[in-house]
């Protein structure tokens, strides 16, 4: 089984105050708990929902629109972790997942962590 | 920081026309080159804000837009070593070719660093992705690509200006976040993306003849930007008949302008406009475009709507119109704009070349669609035709359903005319 936990918490500290330091730190503990475990498979912050592209395909068109999928009658029912070049090419590959096709799908950016 | 840009009053011996006129390239060529549209934008308008110090005394370079590019070049790298989290895009920005002084180099400046077309391009089509919120995608052009001040964008869709920059900043960060591209669609994606730019542009000319209620030189302004913007587009991507279609829509539609008002403010029909008002320089440019782009046989709604302004225009009298072709017009438009108004248009056209029991059919059949509900020109046609039929008190009432409609000035002042003249004055207030 593979759980993708979803983290509603507070907007993120701006970078390079104490306050991020220690998020920083703590998760990385956390990470290294779960790493330590087996059980981690990936983790990531994301940047906030206005950063977010809605993407349904009806009729073979497909339909962007800027934001969260707002009107949440769809159940949160999964996750794919993509990596790619840009914005556009990550909406082609949304709209090929079967989920576009019936439901919506979010394509929201991971926030690139400095190694 | 508010803006010595285009929307700035030109300083002593600089016209405002030489920022107009570089604003586009030189945001477009840094962007590119710094990968930061909200940074590129920033620091075009610092390079402007020098010149306005620096012109009057040096003399406006020879090539003013190579100089806004190098000086906005090294003004971005302050920025950039001030805020050290964009180092890793400050190194990347070092890596380009140093540009000469803001001075100016006698020898001109290095090719690479200077806007290219695509540069032009992938501004506008970054500035109007179909990610970002439709009305961010207008402001975001009309700030980005054309460099109008926020406060004037703001006074122009008569929101408040803190919202106008709010509006800006978020669709910037989202351009950012979200990883969009600065770069010209790939061919598959030109057609939809396209679309989009030839949208935004409409969109903007259309603000500009929104009924008066706002600040009016700055609406006029609007058309003036579109035009632009279309006259751009055309010349930067010349194999797209539905680009000339819009400019052609856009020039034919402004002809008119001067004639769409009277002495009073008070709205004139198309019908009762003086021709000899229109400009008939711009009727000849928008009428030869729409030639040439249907000539290419790859019809679109640009260019149907522009070959229908081109059928009005090129009628000596409006008596003269051939409401014939307009209709068929209509009829080819709605396989692009399957919607109640372009069908409601092509009732009054049929109405025209067949007579209006024909047409008063076809609008009645539109009565009950929701999409109309609010529309006041529904009613009005409906009673135009009908008072052509004599039906007197059915017109009446159609009339006065419009007036419920529509709180424009000018419109309620023309309804008010008519039911006037059929009611012979009793009614009319």
């Amino acid at each position: 089984m593979k759980y993708l936990i979803l983290l509603y918490g507070k907007p993120l500290p701006e970078p390079g105050t104490p306050a991020a330091r220690a998020l920083i730190r703590s998760w990385d503990e956390a990470e290294e708990r779960m790493g330590k475990a087996g059980v981690l498979i990936d983790c990531a912050p994301l940047h906030p929902p206005a950063a977010s592209t809605t993407v349904r395909v009806r009729d073979g068109e497909t339909l962007i629109t800027d934001g969260p999928a707002a009107e949440i009658k769809e159940q949160f029912g999964g996750f794919t972790l993509i990596e790619c070049a840009d914005l556009d090419e990550a909406l082609r590959w949304a709209a090929a997942l079967p989920t576009a096709a019936d439901g919506k799908v979010e394509v929201r950016p991971l926030v690139q962590v400095p190694a | 920081m508010q803006p010595a840009g285009p929307g700035h009053q030109g300083g002593a011996g600089v016209p405002e026309e030489v920022f107009r006129a570089h604003w586009w390239p030189a945001v477009a060529a840094v962007t590119r080159q710094l990968g930061d549209l909200e940074l590129a934008e920033d620091a075009v308008q610092d390079a402007c804000a020098a010149a306005l110090v620096q012109w009057p005394a040096t003399g406006v370079p020879a090539s003013p837009g190579a100089w806004l590019i190098g000086t906005a070049r090294h003004k971005a790298l302050d920025r950039m070593r001030r805020e050290s989290r964009r180092a890793a895009k400050e190194a990347r920005a070092t890596l380009e070719p140093e540009p000469p002084g803001p001075a100016g180099s006698p020898a001109g400046p290095p090719e690479p660093w200077l806007a290219t077309a695509d540069d032009e391009l992938a501004l506008v089509f970054t500035c109007c992705h179909p990610a970002l919120d439709p009305a961010a995608r207008v402001a975001l052009t009309l700030r980005s690509v054309c460099g109008l001040a926020t406060a004037g964008i703001a006074a122009a869709f008569l929101v408040p200006e803190p919202t106008m920059a709010q509006r800006l900043v978020r669709a910037k960060r989202k351009i950012r976040q979200a990883g969009i591209a600065f770069r010209v669609p790939s061919r598959a994606d030109l057609p939809g993306r396209l679309g989009a730019v030839l949208r935004v542009v409409y969109l903007v000319f259309t603000a500009g003849h929104q009924p008066a209620s706002g600040d009016q030189p700055v609406r006029g302004d609007l058309c003036e930007q579109a035009i632009r913007l279309a006259r751009s587009l055309s010349a930067l991507l010349p194999a797209e008949p539905e680009v000339s279609g819009l400019l052609a829509l856009l020039l034919l539609t402004d002809a008119r302008r001067g004639a769409r008002t009277g002495p009073e403010g008070d709205l004139v029909l198309l019908a009762d406009q003086d021709r000899s008002r229109w400009d008939h320089a711009l009727i000849a440019e928008g009428e030869a475009l729409v030639t040439a782009a249907l000539r290419q046989r790859r019809p679109g709604p640009y260019q149907l709507h522009a070959a229908i302004a081109a059928c009005h225009s090129g009628a000596e009298s409006a008596a003269a119109t051939d409401w014939r072709q307009i209709s068929l017009l209509y009829g080819e438009l709605i396989r692009y704009e399957p919607t109640p108004v372009v069908q409601a248009n092509r009732a009054v056209a049929v109405a025209m070349a067949e007579g209006p029991a024909a047409g008063l059919d076809m609008l009645d059949r539109l009565r009950g669609d929701a999409r109309l509900a609010r529309w006041p020109q529904l009613p009005i046609a409906r009673a135009e035709l009908l008072r052509r039929l004599g039906r007197l008190p059915e017109a009446g009432a159609a009339y006065r359903a419009a007036l419920e409609l529509t709180g424009a000035v000018p419109e309620r002042a023309l309804i008010a005319r008519r039911l006037a003249e059929i009611t012979g004055g009793q009614n009319a207030r």
